[in-house]
């Protein structure tokens, strides 16, 4: 169908419109950039009546295979949570960013850029098309941070640059491999072949590293807070919301498929790997003084649980890794999203000079409190139905070995509520006693993100539903039920 | 009539529907969204009355449910009323309406209205989804919310520092008991590959008996913390920070119940290990008596009644422990009444007096008679003396604990004899001699005064209810033991006499706590110093590891050695190319090397095809 290219054509034409009718304006872009976004999301939504909200795969158009070699694009079960969820990013950053007045038309060309390619990794078909699009995240990304980012940019811009260009490097060089051992490009006869290869252990841990560095695991995950510290909202909301994704979707997609036994194998190290990320990170968040650093760090925590969920190998395990996803992409974009509109108004993320805001601000503190308790896992909100599912299928593959990711469970509502208290209760900080809440434009995306969490967190079987074929086949392959 | 137990779901729904309403639209409606909250439990109690009214009627089992696939295969939730739910949703109904239309009283008309109101009702609707659960994950959902509404009904004064440590302390403290809970789920599905009620409950008897009592033990430990037990206990006292009707509902009557109600929901498992039940007996005796002892030392009138709530629990589980869970829940019914009235009426003086000090009031008998009166009930209802509510269940409590071990049967009869005593003691330094506070305390207006008069009938007429709460719970009512009821009284009229003549006249700000004994009282009255070891030894530890994890380990190992990397490469890179400068070429120097390094890998692995 036409439609799964237009997610990428779209925004593309976007940046295009953006350019040729925004430049020199310090408001026309914005508005550009919001249509065009909104328009993928409508893209996306027609796709509804093709099936995809409830699993079934479709294809992109075939075009001249002499004029575009590598030009397929699919969307199946996998990848279309992940493109809700991009579709409902896409307007949320747009909408963080409508203050941005300095160069306006290249601040949004990048984000609807940073959309197109985004939405080309989760779509390609083909690996080749796959790592293009995977490399071409990081060039508006690496902008957005370099340019329109905090004090200390230029240095977290690069870092953010240099150490995930590694972690594809790797990426490429496995990917490469495949390529010329079962020479095929694209991604169903890759799969299909891949038991020719020559050293799938070494295949794996490749692409693996790659996507390691993208989740981020620890020890690799330091690139991480540097960047979103640095990072202007919207580039924290993408950053956060949907390339960390990137992770996990390669791991499902392409890594555990082309090397299932290696997978099998590898098993307790991403579950080791994941539930030290779990722990560390919330202890790390929980030591945080700087808001935005906090929740950054934050996610290192969530993130770990898309790597306890994959390592338990099984269809319900995966299920727990992409509500994870879904769920992390929604609630600490509204975090991000609200720590800046907190910066925006007093120029600082430190939590020591914050006290009774929820007297100050009380829309802005309401929120802030609702994120917190979404990111601390309460059910209801959409953190709860993944990370259930991501111990009760760790249990069911490593028993009680799991036990310190309860302690990470702990220490996830100890630093949101640290973060609670800390800004919204106490006396009211005369320093910010005459600010004034956020407007009814502010409040726009953080609503439309608080209903997705919402209503992510009362029906999961939302996203259940498209995942299921995708993730059994992927299950039936790592051998799990 | 009886029908809407048909749409059991409701008491979720309706509460919710009602939260959400009082949250948007309650500062149009000003105080009458009072009116509009007290409309969750009323729907409530009435769901309750008329599922009560078809149990007793004879409907054996659930007699309505329903349910619905949520997470995935078999992860299902869904409802069922019984008479054990329903004889809850007649507690939380009833005590939650009076709490509301009490508030409505409490609060003044400057305070944050439609906030207080909304979670109100939200706190209705999770603990009814609490109730009818038809599984633990349908339990597990209303058991955390009902906890989040803890957290922001105690924090509801929150530029107060206090009541926002005690918010956190509070949430964090149930979370660990609430990780036991979830660790059982997790094991209950890897063994029995369903969650709902019946087929857990079906599964029990084929399993391994150490199997059994580890999934007992786990949901113990969530019990514990809900239901504030030694050693989770800690966060009570510090919850009455909260407003003292919220005190009344959530900490008193309901949710510190739900522990409680849990054990005896899950009886089937909790039952089937002799261990488990040992160690709930000795968990609840101890907690009792060390609770009802730091109750005699609180100079506050809420850390009295926060201490004697954690001691009646403790009476509970012990009763459970005794393998009696229908007296457990008899209790839980009761002290709902007694225990919400006394709140409440220490409400009532609070509200007149300005003070929860217990040296700055006195003398209250003659300018609130009312409140006074209703206290007396409450007072002698905790106390034990026949023939008001307290004296039946806690009978029962202590025969049956009498008839499974001696030795805790004796401890909690001096628990009980203590409990007689503090409560005295508090009642004479509030309602007897002269009035040593500021002010001219009087009584509230009709919304503070109608829920004393409710409750005071209930916490006086419930013992003899014994028969049909116990029908509905789901056993049989026992007898009154002569003998053990004889030495209750004789111990609780024993405890008065020394609690009245403690609470005689302290001079205006003395230290009403000040007796021959000081150090031993106050160490009773932090808690027997407890709080200061959790401090010590798990959340000090516990910040200092974060913050070493973060300064050394992160920012000093793991991030110094990539950007010690990136430095050394510099480096090579500045003296490798001295003519050019500048990052930008430096870098693409770098990549354009990488890139052939890469592609020399690719052709060399890629070498045999």
């Amino acid at each position: 169908m036409l439609a799964v290219d237009l997610l990428v054509a779209v925004p593309l034409l976007g940046v295009a419109a953006v350019i040729a009718l925004g430049r020199g304006s310090a408001t026309r872009p914005r508005a550009i950039a919001l249509a065009f976004s909104v328009a993928f999301t409508a893209v996306f939504a027609s796709l509804a009546s093709a099936g995809v909200l409830t699993g079934t795969a479709v294809d992109g158009i075939r075009l001249a295979r002499e004029a575009f070699p590598f030009w397929t694009l699919r969307i199946d079960g996998l990848s279309a949570p992940l493109l809700a969820l991009t579709a409902v990013l896409g307007p949320v950053a747009v909408l963080a960013s409508w203050g941005v007045r300095e160069k306006a038309a290249a601040h949004h060309a990048l984000l609807l850029g940073l959309q197109a390619s985004i939405a080309g990794v989760f779509l390609a078909a083909d690996v080749i098309l796959l790592y293009v699009f995977w490399e071409a995240v990081l060039i508006p990304m690496y902008f957005l941070i370099g340019v329109w980012g905090h004090e200390d940019r230029r240095h977290a811009a690069m870092k953010f640059f240099i150490y995930t260009f590694a972690g594809s490097a790797f990426m490429l060089v496995g990917i490469l491999t495949a390529v010329f051992q079962t020479g095929h490009t694209g991604l169903a006869e890759v799969l299909d072949s891949a038991f020719v290869l020559g050293q799938p252990t070494l295949v794996f841990w490749l692409i693996a590293a790659g996507m390691l560095v993208k989740i981020p695991a620890v020890p690799v995950h330091t690139w991480l807070a540097d960047a979103h510290v640095e990072a202007p909202t919207a580039g924290s909301i993408l950053l956060a919301g949907v390339l960390l994704k990137m992770g996990g979707y390669g791991l499902l997609r392409l890594a555990l498929p082309i090397a299932p036994e290696v997978f099998e194998a590898a098993r307790p190290i991403l579950a080791v790997l994941g539930g030290v990320g779990i722990f560390y990170g919330a202890a790390l968040a929980l030591a945080q003084t700087d808001l935005k650093r906090l929740v950054a760090l934050s996610s290192v925590s969530h993130m770990g649980f898309v790597l306890l969920g994959i390592s338990a190998g099984t269809e319900r395990g995966f299920a727990a890794a992409m509500l994870v996803m879904v769920s992390h992409g929604l609630v600490a974009p509204l975090l991000f999203l609200l720590v800046g509109q907190l910066y925006d108004r007093t120029h600082t993320r430190d939590i020591e000079r914050f006290s009774g805001m929820g007297a100050t601000l009380p829309r802005w503190a309401t929120l802030f409190t609702f994120a917190a308790l979404a990111s601390l896992g309460l059910p209801g909100l959409s953190g709860f139905p993944g990370e259930f599912l991501a111990v009760v299928a760790g249990f069911g593959a490593w028993s009680y070995s799991i036990v310190p990711v309860m302690a990470g469970l702990v220490l996830a509502a100890a630093y949101n509520l640290r973060a609670v208290k800390g800004t919204l209760h106490g006396e009211i900080a005369e320093e910010w006693a005459e600010i004034s809440d956020i407007s009814a434009g502010d409040l726009v995306p953080a609503v439309v993100l608080a209903a997705c969490i919402v209503a992510l967190g009362v029906w999961p079987m939302f996203v259940l539903d498209m995942t299921g074929d995708a993730l059994a086949l992927i299950a039936a392959l790592a051998g799990g039920m | 009539m009886t029908g809407i137990a048909t749409y059991g779901w409701s008491v979720v729904a309706v509460p919710l529907v009602i939260a959400v309403l009082a949250a948007t639209a309650g500062r149009v409606l000003g105080t009458r969204v009072a009116a509009l909250a007290a409309l969750a439990p009323a729907w409530v109690f009435a769901v309750g009355v008329a599922a009560s009214a078809r149990v007793l009627a004879g409907e054996e089992g659930a007699i309505a449910s329903g349910s619905v696939e949520w997470l995935g295969a078999g992860l299902t939730v869904g409802w069922a009323i019984d008479g054990l739910t329903a004889l809850m949703l007649l507690v939380v109904g009833l005590v939650a309406f009076l709490v509301v239309v009490f508030s409505r009283g409490y609060l003044g008309p400057g305070e944050a209205l439609p906030r207080y109101f909304a979670v109100l009702a939200l706190f209705t609707g999770a603990m009814s989804a609490l109730l009818v659960a038809d599984g633990f994950l349908g339990l597990f959902i209303g058991w955390e919310l009902v906890g989040v509404c803890s957290y922001l009904l105690i924090g509801y004064w929150f530029t107060r520092p206090e009541a926002s440590t005690a918010a956190v302390k509070a949430f964090l403290t149930t979370r660990v008991g609430d990780m036991g809970l979830l660790l059982a789920l997790a094991l209950l599905w890897r063994e029995v590959g369903d969650l709902s009620y019946t087929a857990v409950f079906a599964a029990v008897p084929g399993m391994e008996a150490s199997t059994v009592s580890t999934i007992g033990l786990l949901l113990l430990v969530g019990a514990v913390g809900k239901s504030a037990q030694f050693p989770l206990h800690i966060w009570l006292p510090d919850a009455m920070e909260g407003p003292t009707p919220v005190s009344a509902l959530i900490h008193a009557a309901t949710m510190v119940a739900a522990g409680v109600f849990l054990l005896a929901r899950a009886w089937p498992v909790v039952g089937a290990s002799a261990d488990v039940q040992t160690i709930i007996l000795v968990l609840g005796g101890f907690t009792a008596i060390a609770a009802a002892g730091s109750a005699g030392a609180q100079r506050d009138i809420k850390k009295v009644l926060a201490y004697s709530t954690i001691s009646q629990l403790g009476f509970m589980f012990a009763a459970i422990g005794a393998g009696a869970w229908v007296v457990a829940m008899f209790h839980l019914v009761t002290h709902a009444a007694f225990k919400a009235l006394l709140f409440l009426g220490a409400g009532s003086v609070i509200h007149a007096t300005g003070t929860q000090r217990l040296d700055a009031m006195g003398g209250l008998l003659k300018k609130m008679p009312l409140t006074a009166g209703t206290w007396f009930v409450g007072a002698a209802a905790l106390a034990g003396i026949p023939p008001l509510s307290g004296f039946f269940s806690k009978d029962e409590v202590l025969h049956t604990v009498v008839g499974a071990d001696l030795g805790w049967g004796v401890m909690l009869f001096a628990a009980s004899t203590l409990t007689a005593f503090y409560i005295t003691r508090t009642t004479v330094l509030v309602f007897f001699g002269s009035y040593r506070g500021e002010g001219v305390p009087h009584e509230g207006g009709w919304d503070l005064r109608v829920p004393l008069v409710v409750l005071a009938a209930f916490a006086a007429a419930l013992g003899f209810a014994g028969g049909p709460i116990a029908e509905l719970a789901g056993g049989h009512h026992g007898e009154i033991d002569v003998l053990v009821a004889s030495i209750a009284t004789a111990l609780a009229v024993l405890g008065i006499a020394v609690g009245a003549v403690s609470g005689i006249r302290p001079k205006q700000g003395a230290d009403v706590t000040k007796l021959a004994f000081v150090g031993p009282l106050r160490w009773a009255r932090n808690g027997w110093g407890f709080d200061e070891i959790v401090r010590q030894t798990v959340t000090r530890p516990a910040c200092a590891t974060a913050r070493v994890l973060d300064r050394v380990v992160d920012r000093g190992v793991v991030d110094r050695s990539v950007e010690g990397v990136g430095a050394l490469a510099r480096l090579v890179g500045r003296g490798y190319s001295a003519l050019q400068s500048g990052d930008t070429q430096w870098y693409t120097t770098l990549l354009g090397a990488g890139t052939v390094a890469l592609l020399a890998l690719v052709a060399y692995l890629g070498r045999g095809v």
